[in-house]
């Protein structure tokens, strides 16, 4: 192996600092209409009349769309979400109108001419809003929407989305074993996916029937099948493009905008339309990611040994359904955390709200989940007065062990988690989790906590790859699964250029996804591309060297078995003297006298999910994803008693990788997410007031983490146990490093304060409001 | 400044060489770079309110937020653009160290970068540090970038 396993630069690197590299909103064609959306001011409203007539009245103004105008429904589970809110907004910024103009400037002018006349309804603007016997119901029709993709469980007249239930074992014998019981309850805001790159879609209908479709997305082939789907059309007809995106975090897998653009595009006789979202509409019109209520029950016996888990969660999934079903599934399915529990009992509820909707964030509901179960675990380890990295490693969950829905764990399906527990004691150097003071009313602390995440996809995820030759023997490399920063493409690239034993720079692969001319790739979600895409990478590396050998045996005249390959050649194998070079087969052979044989040589690879299946609906027994990483967090932090400020020293990540395919990559990987999930639990949260309006919609008001406020030093260390059934033993890696370093902060910082930190973010104010409660 | 109300003719030098575009009064330079005369589309909108820093350019040397600054304002100053580092030592640093990942914070934090450099005398820790702080990354780590700007002004000290 020479390529797998180094720390090559990214294939798109020198476009990126030169800005040549280009995004949805870089690439334009001139004569454009611009569409702008009109957000309701309302969190919850009878819609009377929108006013659309001094709008009309503006020079460039094409089209005016409202809800009156669309009879579809949205959602890739229950199809719960007009496009354009119809007879009633649901959550403050929901568009209700859509302006099509000739330039922005227009349509913009336009749009804030449009006033919309409401009759103000309840706000319910919380979870315990929500499941109050009065509430308010976010939608009269609960239960009796279409659902496009089950299981979905809603309960009729209420404000309960879904429930996805798991049961295990027996909860009466194991509340009898335990000696110690704990309880927490958890609260946590929603947030924002905050990537750079605000959301954008352009839409345009040819004259020939085709749609085409540029977006930033994550899901090119998703909004293909469900624009075809919402409108009537043929998947074949819609040609959608997604370049580089410019970060997404799982905010970008859902369908919003395209839609849009393409109702937009439709009214204005299919010219192109852009629809580009403000930082205002990407954090309040576009969807967020949950808010959790949960509350958790751990029973141990006195060795330590966990023998019952009782968890209800309550996600805040804001006014529409979307992907919420599938990361409630998730969350039961993980509900454990990386721990051996034989008596679980967890029901996960979807909760409506008068809250912005929400989506899948990175992690898939496994960060709230990990926050709340490692909270758990530490007010566990105080109750037992053990230490918390032992009270890990007596329970961590390990090969044979079978999960919460009853899947059996193997050494190849799942990760080492006491070996990464063992890694982390030297890697921080543990001090068993003491409070130690430093100075005068300063105190130094450490908190660990530890993850585990499965990708759940849907049972029949597929992808592929296709090689084609070019004439000097170098390959061009077609994937369907897109760049959105963490190198996906320099990844397959890597893949390839390993099992053809040929130099990187030899391989070229676009990096933007076209649904017309790339294989499908399910969705670029839930860290599972460079497993699927890798499979399917290799399928087809093998596919062209059978190619390659059965072309070059007939121009050698002896068996394929005869022959190997390297350095761009087919050789015979114990007469390496006797070959051919990749670049006379690439295009087919010729022969001195000029008849030729062969053609053009491409590999076609493919790979599909196997072994998966939904969940049991009553006891949610099932095989929720391919493979388990796990993995292991900490942190260093010093807390001045007085002030309650903190200062981040250290964060670290041990993560079982599986193999690393480019470590320089997968460090700015796991650095990367440690940031982002501090920064969530250090500062960002989304704030509604009284009547539901969202408060912080700008860069300004939702903090996230700049520079000079991460730790002073981030420690990563990757141990390597292989997944037997991925491309070189690689596991997934890219959501994990966010999943339980804000937990990890908040065990720190409830042991340093003396209080327990159960609600995010965790700021000087919200501990001395703690410490005030207590 | 000179005032104008409607569309008029500006002249700017942007990466050294004099250009001359059509501009309407309240048009922001990030507008006019990205536009469809300039093309420079280095230079990204991620706030377009000043927050982000996505959109930073180099006026006369120093960092600005592009999306802040009207193009009229700019008349005939020196624009530099992440277009107009032409193998600058701060490129090379960012590649070494990977200081990006999706990379539309990128050009921004290069001008900063880019633009510290410059005033090595001046950038400190903390002075190179309180720069950065204008521009927000939601993918690296900040490290990955603060070594790449550190690296890149003690080699020119
Ligand atoms: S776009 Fe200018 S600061 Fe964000
Ligand atoms: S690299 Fe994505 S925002 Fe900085």
């Amino acid at each position: 192996m020479n390529i797998i396993g180094t720390s090559v630069p990214r294939k798109e690197a020198p476009n990126k600092v030169t800005g040549r590299a280009r995004y949805t909103n870089d690439i334009n064609v001139p004569g454009t209409f611009h569409a702008v959306m009109v957000p309701a001011h309302q969190a919850h409203a009878q819609i009377v009349s929108i006013d659309v007539d001094e709008a009309k009245k503006v020079p460039g103004v094409k089209a005016i769309i409202t809800g009156d105008d669309v009879s579809i429904l949205c959602g890739d589970v229950t199809e719960d979400r007009p496009p354009l809110a119809k007879d009633k907004v649901r959550y403050w910024g929901e568009p209700i109108a859509l302006v099509v103009a000739r330039n922005e400037a227009a349509a913009r002018r336009a749009a804030s001419l449009i006033k919309g006349r409401y009759k103000s309804l309840p706000v319910v603007n919380s979870i315990a809003d929500a499941l109050d016997k009065k509430a308010p119901l976010v939608h009269e029709k609960n239960g009796s929407y279409t659902v496009a993709t089950p299981p979905v469980t809603p309960k009729k007249s209420s404000n309960i989305a879904d429930e996805a239930n798991v049961t295990k074992g027996d909860m009466d014998k194991a509340w009898k074993a335990s000696d110690v019981k704990v309880k927490v309850h958890i609260s946590l805001p929603q947030i924002d996916h905050a990537a750079m790159e605000p959301r954008i879609a352009k839409a345009e209908i040819l004259a020939d029937g085709r749609v085409l479709i540029h977006a930033s997305t994550q899901a090119p082939f998703e909004v293909q099948k469900l624009l075809a789907k919402y409108f009537k059309l043929n998947p074949g007809q819609i040609n959608v493009t997604a370049p580089l995106v410019g970060g997404a975090f799982g905010g970008k897998a859902g369908v919003q905008l395209e839609v849009l653009a393409y109702l937009a595009s439709k009214a204005v006789d299919g010219q192109m339309v852009k629809i580009v979202n403000t930082r205002e509409d990407d954090l309040a019109t576009s969807p967020l990611g949950m808010g959790l209520e949960a509350d958790i029950a751990l029973g141990a016996s006195k060795d330590g040994r966990i023998q019952a888990a009782d968890m209800r969660f309550f996600m805040d999934i804001g006014a529409y359904t979307d992907s919420a079903p599938r990361i409630a599934r998730a969350i039961a399915a993980q509900c454990t955390g990386p721990y051996a529990v034989a008596n679980v009992h967890t029901d996960v509820y979807c909760v409506y709200t008068n809250h912005t909707y929400t989506t899948a964030w990175r992690g898939f509901g496994h960060m709230p989940m990990t926050f709340a179960v490692e909270r758990a675990m530490d007010e566990l380890a105080e109750a037992l007065k053990m230490d918390p990295m032992d009270l890990r490693e007596l329970n961590a969950i390990r090969p044979d062990d079978i999960t919460p829905t009853k899947a059996r764990l193997t050494r190849s399906n799942l990760g080492d988690l006491p070996k990464a527990l063992t890694h982390m004691r030297q890697l921080i150097g543990w001090n068993g989790g003491r409070v130690e003071a430093v100075a005068e009313g300063k105190v130094r602390v450490q908190g660990v906590a530890a993850f585990w995440k499965t990708s759940s996809s849907p049972p029949n995820a597929v992808s592929g790859a296709l090689i084609t030759m070019n004439s000097d023997g170098s390959v061009n490399l077609s994937i369907g699964a897109v760049e959105c920063g963490p190198g996906t493409k320099t990844t397959a690239a890597q893949i390839l250029a390993e099992k053809l034993r040929i130099p990187l720079d030899r391989v070229f692969i676009h990096e933007d996804v076209n649904t017309q001319v790339d294989p499908e790739h399910w969705k670029t979600v839930a860290s599972l591309s460079t497993y699927m895409v890798g499979r399917a990478v290799l399928d087809a590396a093998n596919d062209l060297i059978t190619q390659l050998m059965a072309l070059a045996a007939a121009v050698l005249k002896c068996s394929p078995d005869d022959l190997d390959y390297g350095d761009e050649k087919i050789f015979v194998r114990d007469d390496p003297s006797i070959y051919l070079d990749f670049k006379d087969l690439a295009l087919g052979y010729k022969y001195k006298e000029g008849d030729s044989i062969g053609g053009q040589l491409m590999g076609r690879g493919k790979f599909m999910i196997r072994h998966l299946n939904l969940l049991d609906q009553h006891t949610g027994h099932g095989r929720p994803g391919p493979a388990w990483t796990v993995g292991v967090q900490a942190v260093e932090v010093e807390y001045d008693q007085n002030t309650h400020q903190y200062r981040l020293l250290k964060a670290a990540t041990v993560m079982d990788a599986g193999k690393v395919l480019n470590p320089a990559i997968a460090s700015g990987q796991v650095m990367g997410g440690m940031n982002m999930g501090l920064g969530v639990a250090s500062r960002e949260g989304i704030f509604y007031d009284t009547e539901g309006r969202f408060l912080n919609h700008q860069f300004r008001l939702y903090k996230v983490m700049r520079m000079g406020e991460q730790p002073k030093q981030y420690l990563v260390e990757f141990i390597e146990t292989p997944q037997v059934d991925s491309a070189y033993g690689a596991r997934p890696i890219g959501e994990h490093a966010v999943l339980a370093i804000g937990a990890a902060l908040a065990n720190a910082l409830s042991r340093a304060a003396n209080v327990s930190l159960n609600t995010l973010p965790i700021t000087p104010e919200t501990i001395w409001r703690e410490r005030r409660a207590h | 400044m000179r005032e104008f109300t409607q569309p008029e003719q500006v002249s700017l030098t942007i990466n050294n060489e004099p250009r001359t575009v059509v501009a309407y009064p309240g048009e922001t330079l990030l507008y006019t770079l990205r536009g469809d005369s300039l093309g420079l589309t280095g230079a990204k909108p991620g706030c377009e309110n000043g927050d982000c820093g996505a959109c930073t350019v180099l006026v006369d040397g120093v960092p600005v937020k592009s999306c802040l600054v009207l193009t009229a304002e700019v008349e005939d100053h020196h624009i530099t653009t992440v277009e107009g580092l032409r193998e600058a030592p701060i490129q090379k640093a960012f590649l070494d160290h990977m200081a990006f990942q999706c990379g539309y914070c990128t050009s921004g934090f290069l001008m900063l970068g880019h633009a510290l450099s410059q005033h090595v005398d001046r950038a400190d820790e903390g002075r190179r540090t309180e720069w950065l702080r204008s521009n927000i990354c939601r993918c690296t780590s900040y490290q990955e970038i603060a070594d790449a700007v550190t690296e890149t002004c003690s080699s020119l000290e």
